[in-house]
C-alpha cells in the first residue's frame, strides 16, 4: 500500500507561547512495499513524523493518505498499523506468547487462527523456541525480534520502527539490519524507519528521507543520495569520515586550489563551497601533489591528512599504494565527484 | 514605578549573589580546615574513623534509632512471651502465683468476648475485626485502584482533584470521627436527610446512636474506616501509575486494546507490587483497628443501650491494660500473640498467593 504525505506540519507551542516548528510542510510519497528510512540528526522531527503516521501526534498541518484513504484524522488503532518502539515496550509481566498475541485479543480473531499466526510470526522472525519466556529472560536483539512479531501479527498495512537497532551492540545491529530487511521482503510490507546513524539507514533502505530542521533535504535511494547529494547538508550528513569541505574559488570556468587550476568546471565565477569525500581520491602518477601531514593505517584503508586552500583535508586511499616514508604524495579526485555547493543557498551546482 | 521595580530587582539580585558568595567561601573555609584537620589526625596516626571497620560505624550511626526501638518495641515483644507464661500476674506488686504454658491463651480463646459471641452482646472481638478486614479492605484497595485510574486520566484540575482525595490523610482522625458521627445521626443528621431526599422514609433512623442494630453501626464504622484510608492508598497508586512507562499505553492504543482491558492486562499488573505493598499492609492496619471505633462510638465500643458490642481485638487486649479488667497483662499479652499469629498467618498465605500474580 502506498503511503503519502502530503504538506505534513507539526509546530509544538510550549507553555511560554514559544513555537518550534519540529516538521515542516513535508511531502513525500512511499511506494508500495518499500522499506523507508527517515534519517537526520537529533531533533530534526524523524520520530515526529513517525508518531504522525502511527496516530499518536497529532499535525498541526497537512494529510496523511494510505492508500487512497485520508487517516489524518484516524485513531492510531484505526489506521492498521504496526509500531516497534525504540526501547521495544514489550510488556514486562507476559511471556512472548502473550506478548505477541496481545494485539489478536482485541481484534475478531478466532483463538486457533490467532496462535497459529503467533507461531508463524515467532518462526519468521527466528524466536519460535522462546515462545514461554518472559521479555526480562531474553537478549536485546531477541526483545526487538519479538517486538516485530508483535507489531506483525495483526498484518498491519505499514510497519513503523522507531530507532530500531539503536539499542543493540555494534554486531548485533549489523546482524538485525539484515534480519528486517529479511522480514520485510518476506511480508512485503511498507516499512518506515527512524534512524539518526546514516550507515544504517543506507545499509537497509529501499530509498530515504534526509531530514534537517524538520524540512526534506532529499528524498532518493541510499547510492543516489551518495553520489548526488542535492546540498552541503546531505553531503555533510551521509559517509563516515565525512567529506571534507573547505572555500574555493572558481574563475574562469576553474576551480581554483592552493593557487593553481584544479579542475575545469562548467559554472559562473565567484566563491563556493567544495565537497570532496575521502575515498574518492585515488593515488596516481599523473595527480596533484600533497604534503603529507599525518598518516594513520586503519586496517585496509589508510587515511592520510594534508592540505588544500589551508584546510585539512582527510583522504581515504588503499593502504599498499602508500607507506609510512612518503612525505609526499600524487591524488587524483574525478570531476564528477567533486561536489561544488552554492555558498547562500547550499544548494549543489555542478550535479544533478 | 518601573525604575522602583528594576532597582529593586538588581538590589535583590546583588543580594542574592552576596548570599551564595557567601556560603561559598564558607564552605571552602569548612573543607580546608576539615582537610587540615584530616592532615594532622593522619600525621600523628590518630584517624579513629579508618581504625574503626564499617560495621562498627554503622551500628554507631544506627544506634540512636536502634535504642529508642530496643525500649519501645523490642523489650515490650520479648516481654509479652514471658508474660504469657505466668499465672495471676499482678502488676502492682510484681508477684505471680506460679507458671502455665498454655493458660492464658485458653482464657483469652475461652472468654465469652474474644471468639465467641458473648450471650449478652452478640458479637465478639474477633469477629468485629475480621468482618471489617475483608470487608473493608478489599473494597478500599479497589477503590484507591479505581480513583488513581481515573485522576490520572484527567488533565483539568488534576492537582485540585488530588488535594481533594489527599485531605483525609491530613486531617486528625479522631476529628473526622465525630464528624461521621454527626452525619449519621439520627435527628437531623445529613445521611438520614439525604435517605429522606430521595425518597426513603429514615427520619430517626439510628446508625450510630442507641437502638442502632448491628449491622448498620458495623456499615457506619467500615464507610469510614474506608474513606479514611482511601487517601494514602490513592497517593501510592498514583504514583506508581504516573511511573509506568508511556510506550506501554502506546503500543496498546496501537493495538486497539479496550480501556478495560488496558486496565487488568497493563495497569494492573506493572503497579502489581505496589499492590501488594498495600494489600499486605492495609491487611495489617485492619486487623489492629481501634482509634476508628473510638472516635464513632467511645471507648465502650457500641452504640449506648445496646446488646452487641464492636470493639476489636486491640481494644478488647487494652481492656487488660487500662479498662475494665486492668491489671492482667498475662491474657493481654495471650491475645497479642494471637492476633500477631492471625496477621503473620495472612501475610504468609498471601506472599504464596501473590507470587503467582505479582510481576516485579
Amino acid at each position: 500500500m502506498e503511503l503519502r504525505l502530503e504538506n505534513l506540519t507539526k509546530i509544538f507551542t510550549n507553555k511560554t507561547g514559544a513555537e518550534t516548528t519540529a516538521v515542516d510542510k513535508l511531502d513525500i510519497t512511499i511506494e508500495s512495499g518499500t522499506l523507508v528510512g527517515l534519517l537526520g540528526p537529533s531533533g530534526c522531527g524523524k520520530s515526529t513524523t513517525l508518531f504522525m503516521i502511527a496516530g499518536l501526534v497529532k499535525p498541526t498541518g497537512g494529510k496523511i493518505f494510505f492508500g487512497d484513504d485520508d487517516v489524518t484524522k484516524l485513531a492510531p488503532e484505526k489506521r492498521g498499523i504496526g509500531l516497534v518502539f525504540q526501547n521495544y515496550a514489550l510488556y514486562p509481566h507476559m511471556t512472548v506468547f502473550k506478548n505477541i498475541i496481545f494485539p489478536l485479543e482485541n481484534l475478531d480473531v478466532p483463538r486457533d487462527e490467532a496462535i497459529e499466526r503467533v507461531k508463524e510470526m515467532a518462526n519468521l522472525v527466528g524466536i519460535g523456541e522462546l515462545l514461554d519466556r518472559k521479555p526480562s529472560q531474553l537478549s536485546g536483539g531477541q526483545q526487538q525480534r519479538v517486538a516485530i512479531a508483535r507489531a506483525l501479527v495483526k498484518k498491519p498495512r505499514v510497519l513503523l520502527l522507531d530507532e530500531p537497532l539503536s539499542n543493540l551492540d555494534a554486531r548485533l545491529r549489523l546482524q538485525m539490519r539484515e534480519e528486517i530487511k529479511r522480514i520485510q521482503r518476506e511480508i512485503g510490507i511498507t516499512t518506515i524507519f527512524v534512524t539518526h546513524d546514516q550507515e544504517e539507514a543506507m545499509s537497509i533502505s529501499d530509498k530515504m528521507v534526509v531530514l534537517d530542521f524538520g524540512k526534506e533535504q532529499q528524498y532518493d535511494a541510499p547510492q543516489v543520495m551518495y553520489n548526488n547529494p542535492t546540498n552541503l547538508f546531505v553531503a555533510k550528513f551521509l559517509g563516515n569520515p565525512p567529506i571534507n569541505t573547505f572555500e574555493a574559488e572558481v574563475k574562469k570556468g576553474y576551480l581554483i586550489l592552493n593557487d593553481q587550476k584544479f579542475a575545469k568546471v562548467d559554472i559562473t565565477d565567484g566563491l563556493y563551497d567544495i565537497g570532496m569525500r575521502p575515498e574518492n581520491f585515488r593515488v596516481k602518477e599523473d595527480g596533484f601533489k600533497a604534503k603529507i601531514n599525518e598518516i594513520f593505517h586503519i586496517g585496509r584503508d589508510t587515511m592520510i591528512h594534508f592540505e588544500l586552500n589551508g584546510k585539512n583535508i582527510r583522504a581515504l586511499v588503499d593502504s599498499d599504494s602508500i607507506d609510512d616514508s612518503n612525505e609526499s604524495v600524487s591524488l587524483t579526485i574525478k570531476n564528477e565527484r567533486i561536489y561544488i555547493f552554492d555558498k547562500e543557498t547550499g544548494q549543489v551546482v555542478n550535479h544533478g | 514605578m518601573a525604575d522602583f521595580i528594576a532597582n529593586t530587582k538588581r538590589v535583590l539580585l546583588r543580594f542574592k549573589t552576596a548570599v551564595k558568595t557567601f556560603f561559598w567561601n564558607v564552605r571552602r573555609v569548612v573543607n580546608n580546615f576539615k582537610k587540615r584537620i584530616g592532615k594532622f589526625l593522619d600525621k600523628h596516626n590518630l584517624n579513629v574513623a579508618s581504625k574503626f571497620p564499617g560495621w562498627a560505624k554503622a551500628l554507631l550511626y544506627l544506634s540512636p534509632a536502634l535504642i529508642v526501638l530496643s525500649i519501645f518495641t523490642f523489650w515490650p515483644i520479648i516481654n509479652s512471651f514471658a508474660l504469657v507464661v505466668y499465672e495471676n500476674y499482678n502488676m502492682s506488686n510484681n508477684t505471680i502465683t506460679g507458671y502455665t504454658v498454655f493458660g492464658n491463651f485458653l482464657t483469652v480463646i475461652t472468654d465469652e468476648s474474644f471468639i465467641i459471641p458473648a450471650a449478652h452482646t452478640g458479637s465478639s472481638a474477633v469477629i468485629n475485626t475480621l468482618i471489617i478486614v475483608f470487608i473493608s479492605v478489599p473494597i478500599s484497595v479497589l477503590l484507591a485502584l479505581f480513583i488513581a485510574v481515573a485522576l490520572n486520566s484527567i488533565k483539568p484540575l488534576k492537582s485540585f482533584f488530588q488535594t481533594i482525595y489527599f485531605l483525609p490523610y491530613v486531617t486528625n482522625t479522631i476529628a473526622i470521627g465525630l464528624v461521621f458521627a454527626y452525619m449519621f445521626r439520627s435527628d437531623g443528621g445529613l445521611v438520614n436527610q439525604l435517605l429522606g431526599m430521595v425518597g426513603i422514609q429514615a427520619q430517626g433512623l439510628s446508625w450510630v446512636e442507641s437502638g442502632a442494630v448491628y449491622w448498620r453501626s458495623m456499615f457506619v464504622l467500615i464507610f469510614y474506616s474506608i474513606w479514611s484510608s482511601l487517601a494514602f492508598k490513592i497517593m501510592v497508586f498514583l504514583t506508581s501509575i504516573q511511573g509506568i512507562d508511556k510506550q506501554y499505553y502506546q503500543a496498546a492504543a496501537i493495538d486497539a486494546t479496550p480501556r478495560g482491558r488496558i486496565f487488568t492486562n497493563i495497569t494492573v499488573p506493572l503497579i502489581s507490587p505496589m499492590i501488594f505493598y498495600i494489600l499486605v499492609t492495609s491487611v495489617i492496619g485492619a486487623f489492629k483497628i481501634y482509634n476508628a471505633i473510638v472516635a464513632l462510638f467511645g471507648v465502650s465500643g457500641a452504640p449506648p443501650g445496646v446488646d452487641y458490642n464492636l470493639q476489636s481485638i486491640v481494644m478488647y487486649i487494652y481492656q487488660f491494660i487500662d479498662g475494665s479488667n486492668a491489671g492482667n497483662l498475662s491474657v493481654a499479652a495471650a491475645a497479642s500473640l494471637i492476633l500477631f499469629a492471625i496477621i503473620l498467618v495472612l501475610t504468609l498465605v498471601q506472599m504464596q498467593v501473590s507470587k503467582k500474580r505479582v510481576h516485579y
